[in-house]
């Protein structure tokens, strides 16, 4: 008897990012027959890709037991850059190529101060996000960037399918495929489980923490640059809070903050098409604008409390079932 | 001599000044099992270590396979066919099978550029590697859904895997039950016929006279004797161990217990657990519970301290019913227990001896009006309690920092800070080292002595006879039988043990 309601609420600690996307999505549909269309549908896609795919490199830092708060800065510095380059008559296909190396050197620039000089990433990174924010106002002189050529791009279809999803679905793509099918992947969910077992056994720690946070500033880059083709602008307040968005989503997808456990494909991607539906649904059915905040508090709230109550649980489990072997 | 695989040579090792490895020479032949015994702090551990690539030795040689050996890290060991079944196993629990097996370097394909894991490869080879230890399991199982012994196999099959020559046991059965322990056993036979070497390290002296073909008794990183299997006797490996003929292995009791009953027992049962348990435990007495794996001794000791439900029955403390009272009124009502995991349960690795053992007394030490902490009166009473146990420490130093022995004193030492008139050991000697051992001894007649009933728990029957005023001895969930000192007999004792109906 303790067992089946055991497995009932195993399960549903494990599936509740979607037993919760699919509760929010009915009472939205209920609210308004806005909501439920198609159109709609892709709506909240492109709105959530530019966060998604800065989530999917989350992902990968928080099953290290890390943890990346400079994404909103890693954006903002990229695009503040990139928006320089497009000003001054630098080639867009240039200025993304750019964006991409900046998040990248972004990355391994946390990557050194938490690998070689082994301070706390939380620090690191808390650290690192006062200074990008810095350094991109002192680029863009505080002065909001209009880059109106960009929207195109970032309205552009290709056979049909809007270009942030098209970029969210192979950073989606390749992220998955490296959690899952790759040595390195793998090396990630061992790292984050016990590190020093990790090093027992041969895996080269220091590697593969390093790696976790450049894919962090490069999907953040590449992140930022979807948002800079679907504002067409860089303001003073360009991709700010969005690290933490970007946590939100990936804790609410079903990644353990203690590390080891967490999938971007579909924790992840449930996560942060969660977050931007109670946006979507909110604006759809004419919300109090100032409610938006407290809803999303109460999401990522709820993200983090499920976490620990799974964690918990888990142990709990595990606890037991040792139990009974050795009464056996 | 015959085929030597692994040889050490003069091999010396100190940690900041102290020398662990003291001009070490040993030999293991191919297909034989060398036991490595000795104390806490002795240097087994290092001497694996130095093996497995875990630390470098400081000067000597290791002539692995006939040539110069000197792993530069775990992996380089590991690639040398050197395979570490380490004390805390080294799986991933969030991973399956299959990919701890080949998690240092798995087998891979390319596609489209990208280095995928080869699954299938994986997954059929270890197919064949489970079912050569016997374990019938898929592949994709998450390491979390295997219990502890499986999960030891596991770590073997992966030291088939990688062709390992020498496979090191450090201390494999110390998590295991007693049927998971005879299935190590049957498979370490098996490997030694397939001309695999292992060294196998323990404190289960009689664990290492019945498997191992070599020993190697160190004492204070020196290697004081050594030969084969026949030449060593267990009185022979423990006065080597520690130094001097022990013939006190048990300290001698001073005092005796009086009529005044603390703790009763009266018919407590629980289904599928206990059945009708009913004793007396008195002031100043130590009351020892024997039994084996799974007769309800350690579930009886979870009861009686409140971890549990019972059915039926009662407990009495002081005359008083316990009813329902959880642990924590039962620790203020003046019980204590030491439970078998005590290192997982309540140390606080990064926190000072002190206020490790005071954790759980601070409110007395806070009774002024704002409930500020009195350091100072705490600190005296930290002191009182770790002089008695003999238990030194730095000012600043960290439970973390502290050997098993010492850390298990801090565990003890908290509960002695509320004085308890009743303690509940389960397995307090468990995985720790003869001289510790007695150093446990010596804390319980000290508890009795000063008025505590203390109800001692375990699976060596020795130590009970050793320590205790009376002995209970479970079977299959009820008490088969109660010897009293100095009555006791070993063997009636096993044979209550091992007695499966209840016609008492």
């Amino acid at each position: 008897m303790t067992a089946s309601r055991n497995s009932v609420l195993l399960f549903t600690l494990k599936n509740a990012p979607l037993i919760i996307l699919v509760a929010v999505f009915g009472t939205f549909a209920s609210l308004s027959s806005k909501f439920p269309t198609l159109d709609n549908l892709v709506n909240i896609l492109v709105q959530s890709s530019s966060i998604l795919i800065a989530a999917i490199g989350m992902t990968f830092v928080l099953l290290t037991a890390g943890i990346d708060l400079s994404v909103g800065s890693i954006m903002f510095l990229s695009a503040a850059i990139a928006g320089k380059m497009i000003l001054a008559g630098h080639p867009v296909a240039l200025a993304f190529a750019v964006i991409v190396v900046v998040g990248a050197l972004y990355g391994a620039f946390n990557a050194f101060f938490i690998t070689r000089l082994a301070i706390l990433p939380f620090i690191v990174t808390l650290s690192t996000r006062f200074a990008g924010r810095g350094l991109s106002l002192m680029i863009t002189e505080t002065r909001a960037m209009n880059l109106p050529g960009l929207v195109q791009i970032g309205s552009t279809r290709v056979v049909g399918i809007p270009f942030p999803i098209l970029v969210l679905g192979f950073v989606l793509a390749v992220g998955h495929a490296v959690l899952t099918k790759t040595a390195f992947g793998r090396h990630i969910y061992a790292v984050g489980h016990d590190r020093e077992a990790a090093k027992k056994a041969g895996i080269n720690t220091v590697r593969v923490l390093f790696l976790v946070y450049v894919v962090s500033g490069l999907c953040a880059a590449v992140g930022g640059l979807v948002l800079l083709s679907q504002l067409g602008a860089v303001s003073p307040t360009f991709g700010e809070l969005r690290e933490f968005v970007a946590i939100a989503a990936a804790v609410l997808g079903g990644t353990s903050l203690f590390g080891g456990r967490g999938k971007v494909f579909p924790g992840t991607v449930l996560g942060a098409v969660l977050i931007q539906t109670v946006e979507n649904g909110l604006n759809i059915i004419n919300a109090d604008p100032y409610v938006y905040p407290l809803i999303t508090s109460f999401i990522i709230f709820l993200a983090v409390f499920i976490d620990s109550v799974r964690h918990a649980q888990l142990q709990q489990l595990k606890r037991r079932r040792i139990r009974v072997e050795t009464s056996a | 001599m015959g085929n030597n695989v692994l040889e050490y040579q003069n091999v010396e090792k100190s940690f900041f000044g102290v020398r662990v490895l003291r001009n070490v020479n040993l030999a293991l032949q191919e297909g034989h099992v060398l036991g490595v015994v000795g104390e806490n702090g002795a240097g087994k551990s290092t001497l694996v270590n130095i093996l497995g690539g875990v630390v470098p030795a400081d000067s000597g040689t290791i002539i692995l396979g006939g040539s110069h050996y000197a792993p530069r890290n775990p992996s380089d060991a590991f690639r040398h066919g050197i395979a570490f079944i380490h004390q805390e196993l080294n799986l991933f629990a969030n991973l399956s099978i299959a990919e701890n097996m080949f998690i240092a370097s798995f087998p891979k394909r390319r596609f489209a550029a990208i280095p995928l894991i080869d699954r299938k490869a994986i997954r059929s080879k270890t197919k064949a590697l489970l079912e050569s230890v016997d374990l019938h399991l898929s592949p994709d199982t998450l390491v979390e859904d295997l219990s502890p012994g499986e999960r030891q196999l596991v770590e073997i099959a992966k030291a088939l895997a990688a062709d390992a020559r020498v496979i090191i046991f450090d201390e494999p059965t110390t998590s295991l039950t007693a049927r998971e322990t005879e299935r190590l056993f049957a498979i370490i036979e098996r490997l030694r016929s397939q001309r695999i070497s292992m060294i196998y390290i323990s404190h289960i002296l009689g664990d290492v006279l019945g498997l191992c073909d070599d020993i190697v008794v160190l004492r204070d990183g020196e290697v004081v004797g050594r030969g084969t299997r026949g030449e060593f006797t267990l009185e022979k490996m423990i006065s080597l161990m520690v130094g001097r003929d022990i013939e006190q292995l048990y300290p001698p009791r001073s005092t005796k217990p009086s009529e005044e009953k603390v703790l009763e027992v009266n018919g407590v049962s629980h289904p599928g657990i206990v059945r009708n348990i009913t004793f007396a435990l008195r002031r100043r007495e130590v009351l020892g519970i024997s039994g084996l794996m799974g007769s309800g001794r350690t579930e009886l000791a979870r009861i009686l301290f409140g971890l549990d439900p019972f059915q039926s029955g009662e407990i009495l403390l002081n005359g008083l019913s316990l009813g329902g009272c959880s642990p924590r009124e039962r620790v203020r009502k003046g019980m204590a227990f030491l439970t078998e995991n005590r290192r997982e349960e309540g140390l606080l690795m990064g926190a000072s001896v002190v206020d490790d053992i005071a954790l759980a007394s601070l409110p007395s030490f806070a009774r002024t009006l704002l409930r500020l902490i009195d350091e100072l009166r705490m600190r005296r009473a930290v002191d009182r309690v770790t002089d008695s146990l003999r238990l030194q420490y730095g000012h600043r130093q960290t439970a973390k920092t502290l050997s098993g022995g010492s850390q298990q004193k801090v565990v003890v030492a908290r509960w002695l800070m509320e004085k308890p008139s009743v303690f509940i050991l389960d397995e307090p000697t468990r995985g720790i080292d003869i001289g510790a051992k007695y150093e446990v001894y010596r804390i319980i007649n000290d508890l009795a002595a000063q008025g505590t009933a203390v109800l001692f728990v375990s699976s060596e029957i020795e130590e009970l006879i050793g320590m205790c005023d009376r002995i209970l001895v479970m079977s299959n969930g009820s008490i088969q039988g109660c010897f009293e000192r100095p009555d006791f007999d070993k063997e009636k004792i096993l044979r209550a043990a091992l007695r499966k109906d209840a016609i008492q």
